[in-house]
């Protein structure tokens, strides 16, 4: 059995009165391209949201690598809306700040692009190698840490010379065309040196021709840094191309987990993004 | 190529600055004016590019300068003002009695404590606005863009009606203020005259900041003023960096609000008003928001015009034996706005906006001027 990276117990967000993700389970192993699909309005980026701390959830439990990163349960007001299930479950409160989590290696994009747009292409990807300073301000300020400086430029440059973009280094993020900024916006996160890579929808607005060239982009930096991936995508060829696993999502409930061929068959799946058939 | 081409034109440009000053020293009568403005701007270099750093370069907009000055002021004054003189400033309520044993006994220290003793209040006064910049930020950095600017606002006006209120009459002389400041002391045993010393502190701790700006710190700030979240998710811990670039601000604006004590050698609460803050936010959006050398040269340019070069204006004109009628006091103010009012309206970014200044740039600008005219 692989080792599971990435698991989530009966995660669930509600906002007001709205059950968001209604009781996530999901789990990740090693080495594998996870997809989380499903219509507009599923709940989608909620749920990654939720794992990469931007929300804290209502219930459930994330656990990264072992450790439990978040957890939580209905509280005060939310005592009396909860919505969702298994409200008793869960008794302690584990709240962990996005940045925090990253370090712990877990580096995700955003759905509409968030590069530093003022910033060159080089800047990008440097910033995000800060996560991993080890000089303190004063050394940084005064460049006691020379060789870390330097190292972690000399990374930064590889880096981008991996993913392809070392002819963009000092043009401005936001001068790229879209399908490198996406392409930027992965090597960015890279840099955080990440065991699991979360993508939210890579693939939005890109033509076939480019959606295939990020299909074997993904798979080539999956093997090259040796990552998880776990990803939301509308484009079926590309979830369909790449994943080993798929979970689809249906106003916050989870309506099934399989193999492309099996979710792809799946009567409630096709009901879902078709509509039900008229009797 | 150009790198050493460039150094030198730096050197040569440095040195010639440092020979006006030492020329200024030598020839004082006469050139008070000159003297007075320069110093002030230096000064108002320092806190511009303090707040840049805060609003320019980490994106949190505060208006909160004019407390962290004050403080500063308030404790260089209070450290600074001779035993002999308590008397004469605290006129009204007398001074604390543990000041007047503070200050003999300081006198009792041996003379290298009292040369460097000037300096050691300046740090101190900026020590303690950090402090209390890193208590207060842990309530106010929560808050975004306009939030932050009225709390801060507020937090500088809270520190304000502190110093001025008749509870610390002992210490701060309330609202009378306190006079009889030393102005600025020599520095390296007289090498650096007192009137070159604000000049010399102003670039050493410009230079501080910009080397901040430049490390990894600096780039994780432009990171949070490009975007909050992406900076999170990239690990960039929001709360710690906006709590250093808080505090560091303050600090350089505390000290810079020190030098102020001196340069003014009286301080009352008043002078750190609102429109202070105003006036230097004036600075750093006139030199460009997330330039230093804008900042710089913004200070210097709106010092100069507000004080000294408009002045022209608020003296009656005789044109032909005709008074022109707005030519009085006060005229000058109504130029400056207006002249404000042209410079934003065509250099929509700040005279630098977001670029820093460049012996490339300039001399570029030159070059490209002659091939124009060699092309007509």
């Amino acid at each position: 059995m692989d080792e599971i990276v990435l698991k989530t117990e009966h995660l669930t967000m509600q906002f007001g009165g709205v059950v968001a993700v209604d009781d996530l389970n999901i789990e990740i192993p090693k080495g594998h391209i996870t997809a989380l699909i499903g219509p507009n309005g599923a709940g989608k980026t909620t749920a990654f949201n939720v794992i990469t701390g931007g929300y804290v959830p209502t219930n459930g439990r994330v656990i990264f690598q072992g450790e439990i990163i978040g957890e939580n349960h209905p509280r005060a007001k939310m005592k009396k809306i909860y919505g969702g299930k298994d409200r008793s479950l869960f008794t302690r409160q584990v709240v962990n700040t996005p940045d925090k989590i990253t370090r712990l290696g877990m580096a995700r994009t955003f759905q509409n692009i968030r590069l530093f747009k003022d910033l060159t292409v080089f800047e990008n990807v440097l910033i995000a190698k800060h996560c991993r300073i080890n000089a303190g301000l004063l050394r940084a300020t005064f460049r006691l840490n020379r060789a870390e400086e330097r190292s972690m430029r000399d990374k930064s440059r590889e880096l981008l010379r991996t993913v392809g973009l070392e002819e963009h280094l000092d043009e401005k993020a936001s001068s790229l065309p879209y399908g490198k900024q996406r392409r930027l916006e992965i090597a960015r996160a890279l840099a955080t040196e990440p065991s699991l890579l979360l993508l939210d929808e890579p693939a939005a607005g890109m033509n076939p021709k480019e959606t295939e060239e990020l299909a074997s982009f993904i798979q080539s930096i999956k093997e090259s840094f040796s990552l998880t991936v776990f990803l939301i995508e509308h484009h079926m060829n590309l979830v369909m191309d790449i994943s080993d696993k798929i979970y689809v999502l249906d106003y916050g409930e989870t309506i099934a987990v399989g193999t492309a061929k099996e979710v792809q068959n799946n009567p409630a799946v096709i009901q879902a993004y078709l509509g039900v058939e008229e009797a | 190529m150009h790198t050493r081409r460039n150094t030198i034109l730096t050197i040569i440009s440095a040195a010639l600055l440092v020979g006006l000053l030492y020329w200024l020293h030598f020839n004082r009568t006469g050139n008070g004016m000159l003297i007075s403005i320069l110093q002030k701007s230096a000064i108002l270099a320092l806190v511009a590019v303090s707040m840049n750093l805060l609003n320019g370069f980490t994106g949190l907009f505060s208006l909160g300068q004019a407390g962290f000055m004050s403080i500063g002021a308030y404790v260089t004054a209070i450290l600074l003002i001779p035993v002999s003189s308590l008397e004469g400033v605290y006129y009204m309520s007398g001074v604390h009695p543990s000041i007047r044993v503070f200050k003999v006994f300081l006198g009792s220290l041996p003379p290298w404590f009292q040369s460097l003793y000037p300096f050691f209040a300046l740090i101190l006064g900026a020590s303690i606005a950090a402090i209390i910049a890193a208590i207060v930020g842990v309530a106010v950095l929560r808050l975004k863009s306009d939030y932050l600017a009225i709390a801060t606002l507020g937090l500088s006006e809270i520190i304000r009606a502190i110093f001025s209120s008749p509870q610390l009459d002992g210490v701060t002389n309330g609202s009378y203020g306190l006079n009889k400041i030393p102005g600025f002391p020599k520095m390296f045993g007289g090498l650096v005259p007192s009137l070159v010393t604000p000049f010399v502190i102003s670039a050493i701790c410009i230079m501080l900041i910009v080397m901040l700006i430049r490390s990894s710190y600096g780039r994780a700030f432009l990171a949070i003023r490009e975007d909050e979240i992406a900076a999170e998710a990239m690990g960039i811990s929001l709360f710690k960096h906006k709590s250093v670039s808080f505090i560091i601000s303050s600090f350089f604006s505390a000290l810079a609000g020190g030098l102020l004590a001196m340069y003014m050698r009286s301080i009352e609460a008043k002078t750190f008003s609102i429109a202070l803050t105003y006036d230097i936010l004036l600075i750093v959006v006139i030199g460009g928001i997330g330039s230093v050398t804008g900042s710089v040269l913004a200070s210097f340019l709106v010092t100069a015009s507000k004080e000294w070069w408009l002045r022209f204006f608020d003296q009656p004109l005789d044109l032909f034996g005709w008074q022109v009628p707005l030519f009085k006091t006060g005229f000058r103010m109504v130029i400056f706005s207006i002249l404000l009012m042209v410079v934003v309206l065509i250099y929509r970014r700040g005279l630098m906006g977001t670029n820093e200044f460049s012996w490339d740039r300039i001399l570029g600008r030159f070059k490209r001027r002659k091939n124009a005219k060699g092309g007509a």
